[in-house]
């Protein structure tokens, strides 16, 4: 079934395409773009549906055999990522028919946003190193054109920062795969995988397998190397910010994954104490950043900063259970983080700020509201029974099975603080009286229509429900993440898969 | 700025650099050259042009939005890429015309990936060209 791993870039590809040639027409780029996004979605559960039978799935691109062409290949996580990709990919899409305003859709928004999925899912089914480079390459350039769509004066300036911090990234990156083809002569990751392991200058190993860390922790958005983030990311619309939130940041988060468990399997124990201790300072800079915030969208992009590392910490602690809960992790986290921003949206839309000191009387106004923001934000701080709280526990139980108490007290605390941060705005947005009497008996919503309602609340709705199903039956889950660890620990389907053969 | 010495040149260069851009575009298959320098020369040949007449001459002998050039050479490049899937081979493989045409010779997919490519190329240029001489 090799055409599954090829569909999810050509689909939100010919999506963009139809999307370019029908420029003029807006309601049929809606079209393109809706159809487009529910066929990636299907596709990509089809995906994870072979996946899961029968095991890692493999393409040879141009019918070139591996290590020589690319390949493309899809073990439990890249599916697993995939289908993220097509959810938020299609509620993002959603709730951008009503959300998104005319011009930016007369400028491409709809085409540039299948660019950026098709980029995702690319890198998150590539085999090789090098196109796993171009496939970032992809999905940037199409961030870069959505942050600054439109234009707006603080657009412009969060993109300036975006885009030079991460043209760093990418000449790190490249210099990485470069001295790394210079050592072994490959760029088939599998093929890395056998070859690393012999490689005779281990010394030089560690130094690239540093570098790999600091352009994907740049892209990942970890200490100390995250300060683009909190700078960029509240500046576009709301749909644009949560796509971005939702999946860019794990993109990063995959690679680093994928880099440390396939090809630096030995770098990786040496340098997991550095991760760790990234982690641990990743969790509570955020924290501590979103705690002081005003605006509702920065205080969601340093609880961004901070939940990422929970799952580095899982990388750092380098067991079977702990990379299942940076997966469990990575599937919750793409779920809140899309939907708090997607709400921030709809927040925004009813009072017209981000202002924190603004806002207020929202749950006495918009009861519904209330709900959809309390789920997510409930979910993000950990409480039980939400999607966070069974991440956060595969966790700390992995981190006191390694006896990295630490990192389990400081994964407490930030959870804890994370609670407080999300009462904050509970309090201050919904709880607290509207500071203009005016704005509370204003009629909300003024202009929207029922299908426009529907369509703000339908994606946000769907992914909280998801959160609670989640935290209701986390069993099933439990089983997808952990059968994905083990096939992260232990590669050898995936090098035989790809290699045709077992070396 | 009018020049009538490059206008009147532009008359006979036109014509004369697109015909090395697809020269370039065909020769390319085997030997340097290929669908991305040939979109180059093709997009300066309408620079010139643009230089010459001014914007709206120039896009009024494209005769096509630039933006269109690209949509349609995307699809071309992922349609020839498609194909070997209908032959239930992986994407991207190349599928040949074994037989030959009568001037062109064998030809293949990776010809059409190519033409794909010379029309992104020629597109992309041109809509960065013909938006900065606008402004």
């Amino acid at each position: 079934m090799n055409i599954l791993l090829i569909l999810p870039i050509l689909i939100p590809l010919l999506t963009a395409i139809s999307s370019l040639l029908a420029w003029r027409n807006r309601s049929l780029q809606r079209v393109f773009s809706t159809t487009g996004a529910c066929a990636l979605f299907g596709v990509s559960l089809a995906l994870f549906a072979v996946v899961w039978q029968d095991g890692v799935q493999a393409s040879q691109m141009g019918n070139w055999p591996a290590p020589f062409g690319i390949t493309m290949v899809a073990d439990l996580f890249s599916a697993l990522m995939v289908v993220l990709t097509g959810l938020t990919g299609l509620g993002v899409v959603v709730y951008s028919l009503a959300a998104i305003d005319p011009e930016r859709e007369s400028f491409g928004f709809h085409a540039l946003m299948h660019f950026l999925l098709m980029g995702v899912c690319g890198a998150f089914l590539t085999g090789d190193i090098f196109n796993l480079y171009v496939w970032f390459e992809v999905l940037l350039i199409s961030s870069f054109v959505l942050l600054q769509l439109g234009g707006e004066k603080a657009q412009l300036e969060g993109a300036i920062k975006y885009v030079t911090i991460n043209l760093v990234s990418s000449a790190l990156f490249l210099t990485a795969i470069a001295i790394l083809y210079g050592m072994v002569g490959t760029l088939n990751m599998a093929d890395l995988a056998v070859q690393l392991k012999s490689a005779d200058r281990q010394e030089m190993l560690t130094t690239v397998s540093v570098l790999f860390l600091l352009a994907f922790g740049i892209k990942a958005a970890i200490f100390p190397l995250f300060f683009w983030l909190p700078a960029s990311y509240h500046t576009p619309p709301a749909p644009v910010s949560a796509i971005f939130a939702g999946l860019l940041t794990k993109v990063g988060v995959y690679a680093l994954v994928r880099v440390f468990t396939l090809m630096f399997v030995q770098q990786s124990e040496q340098l997991s104490r550095l991760i760790l201790v990234a982690a641990g300072l990743t969790m509570t800079t955020g924290i501590l950043g979103a705690l002081v915030q005003n605006d509702f969208r920065r205080v969601l992009s340093f609880n961004l900063v901070s939940h990422i590392g929970y799952m580095i910490m899982g990388l750092g602690l380098f067991t079977p259970l702990a990379l299942a809960g940076t997966v469990f992790y990575t599937i919750h986290d793409v779920l809140v983080k899309t939907c708090l921003f997607l709400v921030g949206g709809i927040i925004y839309r009813l009072r017209g700020t981000y202002k924190l000191s603004k806002l207020g009387g929202l749950y006495q106004a918009r009861p519904v509201v209330a709900v959809v923001f309390l789920v997510p934000a409930l979910s993000l701080a950990g409480v039980p029974p939400l999607s966070g709280f069974w991440g956060k526990f595969i966790l700390i139980k992995a981190g006191l099975d390694r006896q990295a108490y630490l990192m389990v007290a400081v994964a407490l605390v930030v959870g804890l603080l994370t609670l407080y941060s999300m009462a904050i705005v509970w309090s201050e947005a919904f709880w607290k009286r509207a500071p203009d009497d005016r704005q509370a008996e204003a009629p909300l919503l003024p202009t929207a229509q029922l299908h426009s309602r529907l369509l703000y609340f339908i994606p946000v709705g769907v992914l909280a429900c998801l959160m609670v199903l989640i935290g209701a039956l986390p069993e099933p889950f439990y089983d997808i993440a952990g059968r994905a660890a083990e096939q992260l620990m232990n590669p050898t389907d995936y090098v035989r898969t790809v290699l045709g053969r077992l070396p | 700025m009018s020049s009538l010495i490059l206008s009147a040149a532009t008359r006979y260069l036109l014509p004369l650099l697109l015909l090395l851009s697809v020269y370039l575009l065909l020769r390319g298959h085997n030997l340097p050259g290929g669908g991305f320098v040939g979109g180059l020369v093709g997009a300066a040949a309408f620079a010139l042009h643009c230089i010459a007449h001014g914007v709206e001459t120039s896009k009024r002998v494209l005769r096509v939005q630039p933006r269109t050039l690209i949509a349609v050479g995307l699809l071309t490049a992922a349609l020839s890429g498609s194909l070997s899937l209908f032959a239930g081979r992986p994407f991207m493989t190349g599928i040949w015309n074994s037989d030959g045409l009568t001037i062109l010779g064998k030809i293949g997919t990776p010809a059409v990936f190519d033409m794909g490519v010379y029309l992104v190329v020629l597109g992309v240029v041109l809509t960065i060209i013909y938006s900065l001489s606008e402004e």
